[in-house]
């Protein structure tokens, strides 16, 4: 198999006083759309935010396509929707575009191959996610769910390698939601961004995703999602480390 | 009143400050507004009064000409600066704590100084409140090279210091340098303050770097017009301020910022009326 895009080993993370990872290891491929799922305050989005850079390696390793993290530069690589993305300071006066925007690094390849506009960019972006006749409006006006579609356009704008998405469909409405996820395997299948989504909402997911990863202090599942369906509730929840039966969906 | 300014030299030197700081001011103030750090112009500028006081103070014992107050005003305002960047990456969690720390401490320099150079004479009126009559031709230039530093800045960089701005977090994935750029930041902040200083005095700084920018906000569409209209309102201020302040003997930090003051009235008058006439369209379509 090719090199990993993100390799983890042995990695163990503490905040003041807890231990919030425990001996982490596992390997993201190219291609791959990966479901990490877990109950609140197992440490996802610490987890993520390791393989991002932005929290301090403490214990073990984060590699990066190839590179320890530390020394990776990112340049539009890697793109990431974090958990609380709409928590920018309220009444910001930015439009669409301009939040958009954010997302394109310069020299880097462009989502539409021969069109280079930074507009053309944005727009195709905004068409992704249905916002794009919010281009022009000011960011603050946006309900939270069409703010986060607008992150999910930014995320993308730049056409990542490797897109990692922490809860990004909270406050989005059900429809939305289903055509995000269609959006979602459309840029794994279609464009090959390879992706890591935070989700609760394993229901559904595992019909999307090739891997799942089920994090609790420590990795207690990694595999193909048909595994852990066709597991009974009473495995699942010993996974899981409590009862998750609030979660899954009836299909 | 106008011709009084462009007819003398020291007058026009002041005049041509203004424009700049009224240019400086407003640009950086906008990156501070949307971030809610409007206090640290108001730390910064009394670590200023320390630098500006120490000064006078060494200028009155040692009769030391090298360096004048102004001088010694932007050493403090930098220094000032970086202990600010230094205490918010100790109180992560609490960051608007570092304000008050260095606030109170150069309010209490300033005293010494002053005490030491024998009390509040007219410089540090001037210091304190702004002044039409106090620009020499070194220190136009100073101010000039500085707006050319901090516009060059914002021109450069403007896409990290806007990223960083909205969302750090995202800033920092996407590999802008935030750390490297938030230093920048504080220190063309000093600059800043201690060239507008001269203008609008101690006191009334953050006004000048923060009401045109409040009153952008309401009629501003996008990051961009907030920055250009800003910077028309600090200008209109500015030009307004100190031609009142001049023929009235008034010092100018007052008349530009009640001038700024009242823009911000009328801007807010004028949309109240805006959205009142629209309502009343409205209802007239409906009926
Ligand atoms: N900055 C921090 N300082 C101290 N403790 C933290 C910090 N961030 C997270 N924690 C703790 O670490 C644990 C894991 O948090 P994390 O945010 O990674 O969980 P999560 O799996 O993303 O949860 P959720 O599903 O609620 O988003 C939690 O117990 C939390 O209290
Ligand atoms: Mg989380």
């Amino acid at each position: 198999m090719a090199n990993p895009i993100i390799s983890v080993e042995n990695v163990s993370h503490r905040y003041e006083q807890q231990n919030v990872l425990e001996d982490i290891n596992f390997n993201i491929h190219q291609g791959s759309f990966v479901g990490l799922v877990g109950p609140n305050g197992s440490g996802k989005t610490t987890l993520i935010k390791l393989m991002l850079g932005i929290e301090k390696i403490q214990r073990g390793s984060v590699k990066a396509f190839g590179k320890p993290i530390q020394k990776f530069k990112n340049e539009g690589r890697m793109s990431y929707v974090s958990q609380k993305a709409n928590a920018f300071t309220r009444g910001f006066p930015a439009t669409v575009r301009e939040v958009v925007s954010m997302g394109i690094v310069s020299n880097q390849k462009p989502l539409l191959p021969g069109q280079k506009s930074d507009h053309e960019l944005i727009v195709y972006a905004l068409k992704q996610v249905h916002m794009k006749d919010y281009l022009n409006r000011n960011i603050g006006d946006l309900s939270g769910g069409q703010q986060q579609r607008v992150f999910i356009a930014r995320a993308i704008v730049n056409q990542p390698e490797l897109l990692i998405l922490d809860e990004p469909t909270v406050g989005v409405d059900s429809e939305n939601v289903d055509h995000f996820y269609q959006l979602l395997s459309k840029l794994n299948q279609e464009l090959g961004i390879t992706l890591v989504l935070v989700t609760h909402d394993i229901g559904s997911i595992t019909t999307y995703v090739t891997d799942l990863l089920c994090l609790n202090k420590s990795i207690h599942y990694h595999g193909d999602p048909s595994g852990f369906e066709n597991m009974t509730d009473k495995e699942r929840s010993k996974l899981y480390g409590h009862s998750i039966h609030t979660i899954t969906h009836d299909h | 009143m106008l011709d009084a300014f462009l007819n003398y030299d020291l007058l026009r030197n002041t005049f041509y400050a203004g424009l700049l700081v009224g240019l400086i001011a407003p640009l950086l103030g906008t990156f501070i507004v949307v971030r809610r750090q409007s206090m640290i112009a108001d730390g910064l500028s009394h670590v200023t009064l320390a630098g500006l006081a120490f000064g006078l103070l060494m200028q009155k014992k040692y009769t030391l000409l090298v360096f004048t107050p102004f001088h010694t005003g932007i050493a403090f305002s930098i220094i000032g600066a970086l202990i600010i960047e230094n205490l918010r990456d100790v109180y992560k969690a609490f960051q608007e704590i570092a304000i008050p720390i260095i606030l109170s401490l150069g309010v209490g320099l300033s005293i010494v100084f002053i005490a030491l150079a024998d009390g509040i004479n007219t410089d540090i009126f001037s210091y304190l409140f702004g002044s039409v009559a106090a620009v020499s031709g070194a220190d136009l230039r100073l101010i000039l090279y500085i707006s050319w530093l901090v516009v060059t800045f914002v021109v450069f960089l403007y896409k990290p210091l806007f990223a960083l701005s909205f969302d750090e977090e995202f800033a920092k994935v996407s590999g802008i340098q935030a750390k490297l750029i938030h230093f920048l930041f504080i220190v063309m902040t000093a600059l800043v303050i201690s060239a507008s200083i001269r203008i609008v005095g101690v006191l009334l700084v953050s006004a000048l770097m923060t009401l045109p920018v409040a009153t952008s906000m309401r009629i501003a569409k996008s990051f961009k017009q907030t920055i250009i209209y800003s910077i028309i309102y600090g200008e209109i201020a500015v030009i307004i301020g100190l031609t009142t302040g001049y023929y009235f003997e008034i010092p100018p930090g007052g008349t530009i910022v009640i001038t700024s003051a009242l823009l911000l009235g009328f801007t807010l008058l004028f949309k109240r009326i805006q959205f009142i006439v629209g309502i009343k369209r409205d209802d007239r379509n409906a009926a």
